[in-house]
This record gives C-alpha cells, structure tokens and sequence, in this order.
C-alpha cells in the first residue's frame, strides 16, 4: 500500500513502466468500449460543438461532421480526461507549474511569450489540420493502429516522425543555430 | 464465454456508461502520459532532435505490450479489431503536415491536453486554440481535400500481416523481436 502511494507521488516513471501501462489502456479500450485511444476525433467534435451555438446550420451542412458528429460522447469526453489525469499526476508528485515559454525553446529563442503563442498556434494549426488529413494522430495511429497492426498507422506514425525531425531540426538548429 | 461476450456488448451499446467510460480512461490516459514525462514540451522536442528517447520507449512499451494483449482478446473472441484502410494521399502527406506541426508546437493532440493539465499556457492558449482552428479549416475544405489527395494512392494492403504475406502471429512475433531490439539498443548506445 505505502509502495502504491509512493509510486503516484513520484515525479516521472520509467517510460517502459508508463508505456506498458498504456499498451494495458488500449486494450481495455477495445475490450469495454469497441474503440481505438485516439484524441485527435474528440478536437473535430469540440469543434462542431462550438460551431453549433455559432450556427447550427453551418455545422449540419458540413459532410465531415456526419462522418464525425459533433456530440459529447467517449472520443470528446477522452480529452477532458487527459487534462484530468495529467493534472492529477501532477499535483501528486509536485510536478504542476504555471509556464508559458518551456524551457528548451527559451534556450533557443528567448523568454518572450508572444512569440512562443505564436509558433505554438501555428503549430497547432497544422496539426490538427495534418492529423484529421491522416485520419488520426499520435495515439490513434501511433500507438492504437499500430498495435492493431494497421498499415496505414503504421506509415503516418513513420511520417509523423520524419516531418517532426525533420521541422524540429531546422526550427532549432538552422533558424535558431542552436 | 459467450454470456461474458454478451456483458460487454451489452456495455458498448450503453452510451451514458460510454460518456462516463471515455472520461475515466481519458483520466488514466493522462496519468499515464504524465508520468512517463512525455506531456513535457523538452521531453518531445528532444526526442524530435534524436538527444533523448522517452517519446520513442513510451510508445513501442505501449505497442509492445498492447499487441499482444490485443492479439490475445482477439484469439478469445471478446474484441474484433477493425483497421481502416489507407493511402498514400491520406497517410504519408497527412503525416507529414502533423509532423511539421508536432514539432512548431512540441506537442501532439494527447499530449497537449496533458500539458495543459500540468500547466502549460503555451498549450493551451497556443496549442488547443491552434489545433481547433486547423480542423476547422480541414473541416471547411474537407470534401474538396478528400477528391483531390484523401483517395489517391490506395496502400496495398490493410494490415501489416497482408502486406507482408504472412501469418499473423508471425508478423506479431517478427514486430515484438524488431521493438524488443531497438529498446535494447537504445539502451546499449546509452539513450
């Protein structure tokens, strides 16, 4: 018990410890709920959520919303979850912090705020954009398609990472001279 | 056997059990992620700058573990997988706009979540604003996206074991050996 206690106290596991742990989730996932782990269908639904208070109308039109429908069900409700959990983990082992420039970029490009916002909205933008044109993100291909053996997850998870190398270097090493 | 495949399609179809369920693995999800650091912006743009690998042991534990565990309930019949079909328009260029995103903002969907959970502002107010604008710009263009790029190059095949022309348990044992090694090697090199 004293064991168990310490462990959510403690600031980070081994990642092969929180992977495995992970590997378990999904599988429950598929076992009690039919689905692959996946969070980047729960931002298409949030986003047909606000939409709707916008303009329903706009919203019922759109074709992607009737492969995707805009409702509070168990992809939307993974997304609060995370921030949740994390938060949990985090005051758990004193790990919460208010940032707003991490440390790694400032080290690069400076401590200004505004322009971390900016680079991370952009980068947001295409993700977002990059992960509904797969079809899916990190978790949803990288890890739950993968471990369906899919090979289409399979070959976006190969090229969320050879994109991401590949802007990660010229971001820190070309433009930053890191 | 079957009155406990019964129970469990019985829990799919209850979609208030479903919302509360989503909730509650979004928790441990989050948790999960937290603690293997990987909701860290340092943590993800070190792995994106190959100087450090948790991203990387995170996610093949996960596979690793989650194959065989899948593979499993399936041999028992308590879960039918069902993988989408993919292309070369869909996967590799979708893939490849993500991965110029993941590394603009040091963090990817799950992720961004988590780091909001342990206080980051800047994925917040930059990453999850971002992220709704991008789908609601690939929702705004969606159909003509899917004529143009999302049909073009179908894959030629929907599982790995297809594609290979192999059995399926030895394509999982052939993966296992091939994860299981580069983990060992990662840790021989010293990462």
């Amino acid at each position: 018990m004293v064991q168990i206690l310490e462990m959510l106290t403690q600031a980070t596991w081994s990642p092969y410890v929180a992977g495995a742990g992970i590997g378990i989730l999904v599988c429950l996932a598929f076992l009690l709920s039919n689905r692959p782990i996946g969070c980047s269908s729960g931002f298409v639904k949030a986003d047909g959520l606000i939409g709707k208070t916008i303009s329903p109308s706009h919203v019922e039109k759109k074709e992607y919303y009737r492969e995707i429908i805009p409702e509070v069900d168990w992809a939307f409700m993974l997304i609060p979850g995370i921030v949740i959990g994390a938060f949990i983990s985090s005051m758990l082992s004193g790990q919460f912090h208010l940032i707003i420039v991490p440390a790694t970029w400032s080290a690069t490009f400076g401590n200004t705020p505004v322009l971390r916002i900016i680079v991370a909205m952009l980068g947001g933008a295409l993700l977002g954009f990059g992960a509904r044109w797969a079809g899916g993100c990190t978790s949803g291909h990288g890890i739950s398609g993968s471990i369906q053996l899919s090979l289409a997850s399979m070959i976006s998870a190969a090229c969320f990472f050879a994109g991401g190398i590949g802007m990660a270097m010229f971001l820190f090493y070309v433009i930053g001279g890191a | 056997m079957l009155k406990l495949g019964e129970l469990f399609t019985g829990i799919h179809r209850d979609r208030g059990l479903q919302v509360i369920l989503g909730l509650l693995f979004g928790i441990m999800f989050g948790f999960l992620l937290q603690k293997g650091g990987v909701t860290s912006y340092n943590v993800i743009i070190a792995q994106l700058l190959l100087t450090d690998f948790t991203v990387m042991k995170v996610m093949l534990s996960a596979v690793i573990v989650g194959m065989i565990g899948l593979a499993l309930l399936k041999h028992f019949g308590y879960v039918q997988p069902h993988p989408a079909s993919g292309t070369i328009g869909s996967n590799v260029v979708g893939g490849i706009i993500f991965g110029f995103g993941f590394a603009l903002l040091g963090y990817c969907p799950g992720t961004v979540a988590g780091a909001v959970g342990t206080g980051a502002i800047d994925a917040l107010i930059g990453g999850v604003v971002g992220i709704l604008a991008g789908i609601a710009v690939f929702v705004e263009f969606y159909p003509d996206i899917k004529a143009r790029f999302l049909v073009k190059g179908p894959l030629p095949a929907v599982t790995l074991p297809e594609f290979l022309k192999l059995p399926t348990w030895l394509t999982i044992i052939i993966m296992e050996a091939a994860m299981i090694g580069f983990l060992l090697l990662l840790e021989y090199l010293g990462y």
